[in-house]
């Protein structure tokens, strides 16, 4: 097993020196952003310390159902991925883009953006690493990159964690996004826990990583103790609660836009759009206008918006996908496939937050297997000729 | 990483100059930027035009290309931002963002025969094109227009339509649904003008905008008579928010219409366009 780059700089932290993490990329200006606990779930939000962070606390996870529970241990970093993802700070859920006053001249439009928060990410999980990396070349590689979206981007700081755990719904290994964080932070982290020890190892993966470990309070990881953390994330890999065959699945979906599991996965589909609100990659915003009573000033709002709303495909006299089979085959296809036409890339990394937070437990894998399994024979040249 | 040097997201405010009636809900503006000269555009490429308080819409531009002096756009009233602009008096300002889009591959049209096929307010996107054709006139071949209409109250552009047709140079057709009184012309759809048009459809540029039944029709006919789906190009309408390809609302299969089109070629979208409710 050699799931640790040997060429990357690698220290031990204790709690404490976790701790002076946290101080040290406040006292650097950054808003952290970590793991905790609320609402009955680990929702990412602002942290202090290590005092904020769920200690001791794991979730279960299955299609349609998520629940905290106690662990043996005291493990900071002890669950998968919970309902949100670093999205909604990068790609915010809702944010004005601009205010447009009625003055003498005519309209004067003015942007609306301040300066966003440099953020600092405690808690970037694998499959997140890559989700960002994904939302990067939607929003920062086309023709008119998205300039919030970029300047908070190129601002954060990421500290990434290792997966000591693989949920129920987790894939990540088979879309080839985890569970090893191997690019995309500036630190990594494995928790080490056991009855002897409560450690972290730390590697670093930029100069401003390095730079912020070098003034922490450390120590040099021993052969044994690198040798634990790569054992950490290989028993997580070997743990995944499913996966999702990718060969050919570009062709397979995009070739079968009539396969009769359209119309059988849309009998159990609500439309409810959650599986697009969770989902680490989906970028699609929908716009507000708005204006006051006295009809003086307006403002544009963004939101996210779901291919899964009838609103969404709406043209003058109707919507495109009236059917819920043709919006759960859009999202699907998009997700799988033309994302890969339009991005170079899968829009999918195998978190399994829709999987998790369908309300009634439709599974991407087995939606993909199910269309896989029942594909008509290929035509032969002995039987092609209607 | 790339960082943007403008906002992308930004309206400019431009002043309603003139309007004029075109049909019943059908308006023609002519916007002016309050500072500086209008952006060069491509025929077939879009503005966002927004209504103050209301919203955004994409509007075809349907000027001529070599007017730097205003924008025009054809714009009928179908919903609340559409109805808003259409309803705006000379003198009103909007906000604009644009030019956007992928607009008609004139450049492949040269030496070759044009075959222009417009439906209802299809014409308005193919207008700039046919300026442009006619201002180099001669470096084209047989130039074809063939405009479907519902009834002959509802001809858009209709006495610039009969200036053309005076054209010994341009070949007009125009047919209606359903005609009236005083019609003399064809009666029926516009892929049904398609045989009786001259061009010779080995070297025949098809240029097709309207309403997607009746460009899915009339691709079928522009393949029937010999053209092939590399040289028919369609331009595509879509829901659209941001007309950069970041908000996901216009994706017709593998392309977002806003940046990879809105014209794009029946070679490229002959499979998605025949999927209902992609």
């Amino acid at each position: 097993m050699d799931a640790l780059p040997t060429t990357r700089t690698c220290a031990i932290l204790d709690r404490d020196g976790l701790q002076a993490l946290i101080a040290a990329l406040a006292a650097r200006g950054y808003q952290v952003l970590g793991p905790v606990l609320r609402d009955g779930a680990i929702l990412y939000d602002e942290i202090a310390g290590l005092a904020d962070l769920p200690a001791g606390w794991t979730d279960r996870q299955a299609p349609g159902r998520y629940r905290l529970e106690r662990r043996a241990d005291e493990a900071l970093f002890g669950f998968a991925v919970g309902p949100q993802s670093w999205k909604r700070f990068l790609h915010p859920p809702v944010e004005t883009l601009w205010r447009a006053q009625q003055g003498e001249g005519g309209l004067l439009f003015s942007t609306a953006a301040g300066p966003s928060p440099r953020y600092a990410f405690l808690g970037v999980r694998a499959c997140e690493l890559h989700a960002i990396a994904i939302q990067d070349r939607v929003f920062c590689e086309g023709p008119y990159p998205e300039p919030g979206y970029a300047e908070r981007r190129r601002d954060a700081f990421i500290v990434a964690v290792n997966c000591a755990e693989a949920g129920d719904t987790c894939f990540c290994a088979s879309m080839d996004c985890g569970p090893q964080a191997e690019d995309g932070f500036d630190l990594a982290l494995t928790e080490l826990i056991d009855e002897t020890r409560h450690a972290f190892l730390v590697e670093v993966g930029s100069a401003a990583g390095e730079e912020l470990l070098t003034g922490l309070p450390r120590r040099a990881a021993a052969d044994a103790e690198r040798a634990a953390a790569a054992a950490v994330v290989a028993r997580t890999a070997s743990q995944m609660g499913r996966r999702l065959d990718t060969a050919g699945l570009k062709e397979l979906l995009q070739d079968n836009p009539e396969h009769p599991r359209w119309s059988e996965v849309a009998e159990r589909c609500l439309s409810c759009a959650n599986c697009t609100m969770v989902c680490p990659t989906c970028f699609c915003t929908t716009v507000e206008d708005r204006g006051d009573l006295a009809g003086s000033s307006a403002e544009r709002v963004r939101k996210w918006d779901s291919c899964f709303t009838l609103d969404f495909s709406y043209l003058h006299g109707g919507s495109v996908r009236q059917s819920a089979r043709a919006r759960y085959r859009q999202w699907m296809t998009h997700k799988l496939a033309s994302w890969i036409d339009q991005f170079g890339t899968s829009g999918c990394v195998g978190c399994g937050r829709c999987i998790t937070w369908c309300p009634v437990g439709i599974d991407i894998t087995e939606e993909a297997a199910a269309i896989r399994a029942t594909l008509p024979e290929p035509r032969g040249e002995d039987h092609g000729g209607h | 990483m790339p960082v943007a040097l403008a906002d992308p997201f930004l309206p400019q405010p431009y002043r309603v100059e003139r309007r004029r009636r075109e049909l019943a809900g059908t308006v023609t503006l002519e916007l002016a930027p309050l500072a500086g000269a209008c952006p060069a555009f491509a025929p077939g490429q879009f503005n966002m035009l927004y209504a103050f308080g209301v919203g955004e819409a994409a509007i075809s531009l349907s000027g001529d290309p070599a007017s730097r002096a205003t924008f025009v756009h054809t714009v009928r009233h179908v919903g609340a931002v559409s109805g808003a602009l259409a309803g705006l008096e000379p003198g009103a300002t909007v906000g604009v963002r644009g030019p956007f889009g992928r607009g008609w591959p004139l450049a492949a049209a040269e030496g070759a025969d044009v075959l222009v096929v417009a439906g209802g307010l299809g014409l308005a996107p193919l207008r700039p094109a046919i300026y442009a054709i006619l201002a180099r006139r001669e470096r084209y071949g047989r130039v074809v227009i063939l405009v479907g209409s519902r009834s002959p109250a509802e001809i858009l552009y209709r006495r610039e339509l009969e200036r053309w047709r005076q054209r010994s140079d341009l070949e007009v057709r125009v047919t209606v649904d359903h005609a009236d009184a005083g019609w003399r012309g064809h009666v029926g759809v516009v892929p049904a003008l398609i045989p009786r048009a001259d061009f010779d459809p080995q070297d025949t540029l098809a240029l097709v905008c309207g309403p997607e039944v009746m460009m899915r029709f009339a691709a079928n006919a522009l393949l029937a008579a010999g053209i092939k789906a590399g040289r028919i190009h369609l331009s595509l309408e879509r829901n659209m928010k941001c007309a950069i390809g970041l908000c996901g609302h216009c994706q017709f299969g593998p392309s977002f219409v806003c940046k990879d089109g809105p014209v794009m070629s029946l070679e490229r979208i002959a499979e998605i366009l025949a999927v209902p409710e992609i």
